[in-house]
This record gives structure tokens, sequence and C-alpha cells, in this order.
């Protein structure tokens, strides 16, 4: 505690990790490109630097407050060191800025914009790097970056994959993957976190929105689309609204303007999935066999298993995600249709798009999922053509798969999928008050939730970890016989899949942002009629119907499947 | 993952256990053993240590010292420090990479004998220009004495070779 003079005034610091939260608590907005509070710091960019009264120039990010320290943001050599700074970054950036992916989103556009940089002083990039197209989910362009470091420490740190680093020294320095391998061939796990937190268009989603246009312009096909819950919290960022405003009914009507058929809710899968898991589930229990259970539908966390942990492999569900249980469903419902039916999803997730591709979900070579646009691409689509999103009328989602249970909705936020399964084995169901206070230990932002319940009289311990790295660690706790529990939620991404990596990033995602958006999710949950998954009576119709003595649909078989 | 016979390796490691702050000193070790880093062995101590291949990669790039490519049995360094330069090292370099048809890009020989480096100042400025072969020093050198000293240990290798 204590008080700092900043440019003259008085302003009180209580807990502020460093100088530069100080000045942006007292209302001043100091640039920087390389500082996350959640991440390490790295102190490379020097954006965020000040002077002090004896003329001391330091980056505030990494300087600690003290009683009685006067400092100032914007005096004349600042001003021109700052704008230095930027002259030199752009001098070694591809500035082909009309076409990026990152055009109008990019923090080194809107710096460069903000300190009037009109006049780059130095000369252009000389060296011309290959961009990496490997993956299946992110684009590398090396020409793009600035070396703030931002994606190495979200990968590695928030993550626990370590995919990029640092590699060369001086000016051949580049954040490069293991021996300069593509990346699509390294234990990336494709989550796009990377892509989240990079501040220009140097690793940008995998733009598959021509792909899109191609299949709805092609009137032989029956065109579907299926919409992940998560992608209703976020979308609306792209078109001025808040995080957590909800626009689901925009997002049926713009997919129905955009040529979509037919428009599905992925929550109606995952009403199916908690179904299929939480089956599964109880009969771990009865028979002891491969517990704890681990869930198994976040793409980036299995893939992270697969190369990680392959020892636990069998404790992963065997159920497919709702994205896929969704396509094999549909394919099969539509077999004996004259039409060729095409299954597109939105999905805020770029691991998505290498899921769907995995020979596990295919059929004599067809895809059970044909496409994966993210709530990014989405929004590139909208925005193409020409609708006005705002003044979109509702529309609701077609039937017979459109109808979810609020169980299935909360699937996009860390905690709500480990919330749905327990909701659905508990034989007395909670009215919204008691969930919020049954559940209170498996929703927010923990990095690692813990919860018990009681279900038929059995101590059923739970645990809820998002970002990876909290998985590593609690994986290794309980290899070493320090914790034990029944079930595991795994979710790649912090906050779940409302902070996917396809999701709009055109501000800093930080837990604000990510509470915002899984608030939204629990409201749809709160005002929706069905609140557990097998009191949705179309998925019941389901059960007995066509998914009767059908496990293929909806699980997958991993030793003979996937090659692990 | 499989690996082939990694025991040198594991001795290296077990040496040091795995205290990540060695890491500098068992790249050199390994170095030492197999004249460069290899990938393999590179992928086998970062399963081993728990650093990320991709971290290691860094290091081993950012070290002009560590080589990721095989490197010959004799390292020539070539001194390009003031006093050398003045004392005209380039026509040096120049013709022992000619003599062994390398390039600014190529610094090892097909054959694996004799890799060409050039280094900043190797302390014997009073010698220059001076060229060092596996630790040997050769002061005072001209382009002719130094394509004349390769061509010898080149007849000694097809010597101890026949």
């Amino acid at each position: 505690m204590g008080t700092m003079i900043i440019d003259g005034r008085k302003v009180e610091f209580n807990g502020e990790k460093n100088v530069l939260e100080v000045v942006r608590k007292a209302g001043i907005e100091l640039p920087t490109f390389c500082y996350h509070s959640e991440l390490s710091l790295y102190g490379a960019c020097r954006m965020c630097i000040v002077e002090d009264k004896n003329g001391k120039i330091f980056t505030s990010c990494s300087t600690l407050p003290k009683d009685g320290m006067e400092i100032y943001t914007q005096t004349p050599r600042l001003q021109r060191y700052r704008k230095n700074i930027l002259e030199l970054l752009l001098s070694n950036h591809d500035r082909d800025c009309t076409a990026c992916e990152r055009t109008g989103a990019c923090e080194l556009e809107r710096l460069a914009t903000r300190f009037s940089i009109r006049d780059i002083r130095f000369g252009e990039l000389d060296r011309k790097h290959p961009i990496d197209d490997s993956s299946l989910a992110i684009v590398r362009n090396p020409n793009k970056c600035i070396l703030c470091g931002d994606c190495v420490r979200m990968c590695e740190e928030i993550q626990g994959v370590g995919a990029l680093s640092f590699a060369y020294r001086g000016s051949h320095m580049k954040v490069a993957p293991a021996f300069d391998k593509a990346i699509g061939e390294t234990n990336c796990i494709d989550c796009g976190q990377c892509r989240v937190i990079c501040p220009t268009g140097a690793i940008a989603i995998k733009n598959e929105t021509d792909k899109f246009w191609n299949l709805v312009h092609d009137k032989s096909k029956r065109i579907i689309a299926q919409v992940a819950p998560a992608v209703r919290v976020a979308l609306g960022e792209e078109f001025g609204l808040e995080p957590g405003d909800i626009t689901v009914g925009k997002i049926v009507a713009a997919l129905k303007m955009l040529g979509v058929d037919e428009v599905y809710d992925t929550a109606f899968a995952a009403d199916m999935t908690v179904i299929a898991e939480g089956e599964e589930f109880v009969e771990r229990l009865t028979t002891g066999e491969n517990l704890p259970l681990f869930t198994s539908c976040c793409p980036g966390w299995v893939k992270f298993a697969e190369t990680r942990f392959p020892e636990i492999l069998d404790n992963i569900s065997s159920c497919k995600s709702p994205q896929q249980m969704f396509g094999s469903v549909i394919k099969e419902y539509y077999k004996d249709d004259e039409k060729e039916t095409v299954v597109i999803s939105i999905m805020p997730c770029t691991a998505k798009k290498a899921e769907a591709a995995r020979k596990e979900f295919q059929k004599d070579g067809v895809r059970d999922v044909d496409l994966v646009i993210t709530t990014q691409e989405l929004a590139i689509l909208i925005k193409e053509a020409g609708i006005i999103f705002e003044k979109l009328e509702d529309e609701s989602f077609d039937m017979p798969f459109g109808l979810a249970s609020g169980s299935g909705v909360i699937f996009g936020s860390t905690g709500g999928v480990a919330e749905a399964v327990v909701t659905r084995l508990l034989k007395d169901k909670p009215n919204h008050i008691c969930k919020e206070v049954l559940f209170k230990n498996v929703r927010g932002m923990d990095n690692i939730k813990e919860a018990v319940f009681n279900i038929d009289g059995k101590e059923i311990k739970l645990a809820v970890v998002h970002g990876l790295k909290n998985a590593e660690k609690l994986i290794n706790k309980i290899k070493a016989g320090d914790k034990e529990y029944h079930i595991i939620e795994v979710m790649a991404c912090p906050g779940g899949c409302v902070a996917g990596g396809g999701q709009p990033a055109s501000m800093p995602i930080d837990n604000e942002v990510r509470k915002k958006r899984a608030q939204g999710l629990y409201r749809i949950d709160r005002a929706s009629y069905i609140k557990s998954s097998e009191q949705n009576p179309l998925i019941v119709s389901l059960f007995e119907d066509m998914l009767k003595d059908r496990h293929d649909l909806l699980h997958v078989n991993r030793e003979k499947e996937t090659g692990y | 993952m499989p690996y082939g016979n990694m025991e040198k390796v594991d001795r290296i490691l077990e040496s040091y256990g795995d205290d990540q702050s060695h890491i500098i000193t068992i790249l050199q070790k390994i170095q030492s053993e197999y004249r460069y880093l290899p990938m393999d062995v590179l992928e086998y101590v970062s399963d081993k240590m728990e650093i990320s291949p991709a971290k290691l990669f860094g290091i081993a790039t950012f070290y002009e010292n560590f080589s990721l490519d095989p490197k010959g049995k004799y390292i020539i360094k070539i001194c390009d420090g003031t006093a050398c330069h003045v004392k005209k090292s380039i026509p040096v370099l120049e013709a022992l990479r000619k003599e062994l048809s390398l390039t600014e890009n190529k610094h090892t020989t097909d054959d694996l004998l004799f890799t060409i480096e050039t280094v900043s100042c190797l302390g014997a400025c009073g010698l220059a220009p001076v060229i060092t072969i596996n630790d040997k020093v050769y002061g005072k050198i001209s382009p002719e004495m130094a394509v004349e000293i390769i061509r010898k240990l080149k007849e000694e290798e097809t010597n101890a070779n026949s």
C-alpha cells in the first residue's frame, strides 16, 4: 500500500503487481504488446516506459510500485521513444495490412494509428519467411511477427504444450516450433490460444470462409449447420455488443440468409453426450474400472492426452464430442435422402477443425462434419454478405435437432459439462436457485475446481480444470496418489469454450471477458424450460428410436480407430 | 517414443540429474560426444528433462557454439577479429573455402572431414592472422600456407585409411 505521483496527480496503490497496473488504474492507457497479467513478465516491447523525476526511463511492467514514487508517462522523450519503437517494429513487419486476417483488430495497427505513425524511416523488411499453413487450425506468418513472445508464453505457461519458442539470435531471431518444423507436424494441440493473444496477424485462424461459400452456393446439396453454445455469447462482440450478450436468434437468421437450409443447435448434441457419458460413468462406477473418468468433448485436451499422457487414454470417455455426435447422427438421419447432406459446424474453437478431419470421424472417406467455421469466420461471412446483424429479426432453430436443455447450453463454459452430467444423475432436480448454490464450486474461473456430490447415497468426487497446464498438474497429483476423483472435466482453453481459439479477439481476453460470456450461457440455462438433458423429449425419442443399439453413432473405439 | 541407443546420453544426464539449470553444460557434453547435436538426441533430452523440444531448439540455435549439423573431424577456426581482419584473414578464409568446396552457408565437407568456422577473436592478436585446427594454433598464416596444411591433413587421412 502507498501513494504514487503519476503526472503530478496522487494515485493510491494497493496490491497492484507493478507500476503499469497502477498507471492504468489512474485512467492512463499505457500501450503494451508483451504484457499480459496472466503470463510471466517479459519486458521486451518497451512500450510501457515511464520517466521518473530524475529523468531515468524504465519499463513500468517490470517495476514494483513504491510509496512516494514520482513518475511521468507523457514526457517529450517518452513520446519520441515510443514512436521510435513503433517505427522499428513496423520496419521489420510485413505491412501488407489490407490483405491481413487481423486487419482492423491488430494491436500494432491500432497503436501506429494512435501515435500517428505516418512515415517509417527505416525501410522495409528484406527477409521473407515462408508462411506456415501446415496446421488445420491456424496459419503462421512469421513476417508479421513482432517477437513479443505472447504466443510462446501462452503455449508454455497456460497450456503446458510448448509447441513454439524463440529460436536463433539477434536479427535472425524468430518464433518457431522445434527444429523449424511445420507447426502441423509438432505437438501443437490446435487450441488457437496463441492466435487469441497474438497482437498482430502473425498467427491467425485458418480461414475457410471460401469453402463455406462454395458449399452454400451448390444447390444440389442439403446444407445443415450446427451452432455451438459458446458462439451465441461472443459473436455479438464483432457487431458492437458486449461479451455475454445473447444473439442466438440473430445467428440462426444470419445463417439462413447466408444460404444454410437447416440450422440446428449443438447443445442438442450436448444433451446426447450427457446421456451417453452419464451412462458410461454409472457403468464405470459399478465396475470400478477406468476411474476417474475424464471428459472427451474438448479435442485440444484429447490430443494433449494422446501425446503427453497416453497411459490415461482408457480413462477418457469413449463418447464422441457433441460436434461429432451431431455429425454422425445427422448423416445417419439423412442417409437415404436423395440430396447429399453437408454438415457445417459453427464453433468457438480452432481445434474442432482438426477434430472434424480425424479419421475416426469419417465413414468411407466422407467426414461426419464437412466443414468447421469459427465464430470469427462467421462474423467475416456475415460482414461479407452485407447483413446488418444488429437489425436482424430473431429466428428459432429448426426441428427436430434444435431443442436443447439448459444443461446442453452450459457445455460451453468451464464446469458446464460436469454440471450437466451431475444434474443428469441427481434424482431430485434442483431449480436454478438451488443449482447456483449446489454448483458454486464448479462454476467460475478458479484454475482447479473440486466438489463432492451425493448420488444415490454414493459420494462422487469431481474435479474441473481448464488450461492444460492445470490439467497436467492435476494428473501428476493423481498419479502421485495425492488426489482421487471419480470424474474430471478438462477443457483446454482457460474459461472453456467461451474463450476458445476461434472466438472474436478484438479486445484483450481476460477473466472478466470469459466470465461475462459464461454468464450469458448460465442466463440461457436459467431461462430454459428443460433443465436436464434426459428431460428433453426429442432426446428421449431419439434414444428410443434411432439410437437404439447404435453405440457406434455416439462412441469412438479409441483402440481400434484412433491409432493410440 | 522409441529412441535409438542413448546410453552415452543417459550417462551425461545421470551426472547432472534432471536439474534444468545445467542444460547448457549437458548440451556441450553431448556435442563433444557426437561432434554436433543430433535431433533425436535433443528430443530424448527434452523428454527426460521435461523441457519442450521447441525451447531446447531455441537454446541450441541461440549459441553459435552449438551445431545441429554434423561437424567435421577437423574444425578449422579462422579468426576474423579486428587484428586478424586487417592482417587479411578474409583471403585465408576464401582460399580454404575454395580448397574444400565450401561456402558461406555450407560449413562442413561432405566426407565429414573438415568444418570451417569464423570466430571473432582467438586472443592471439600478436600472431595475426591466426587459425586453429582442433585446438592447434597456426599464426601469421597466408592463404597458401593454410591450403598447404589442409592438403597435408588430407594426405594423412588417405594414408591412414589405405
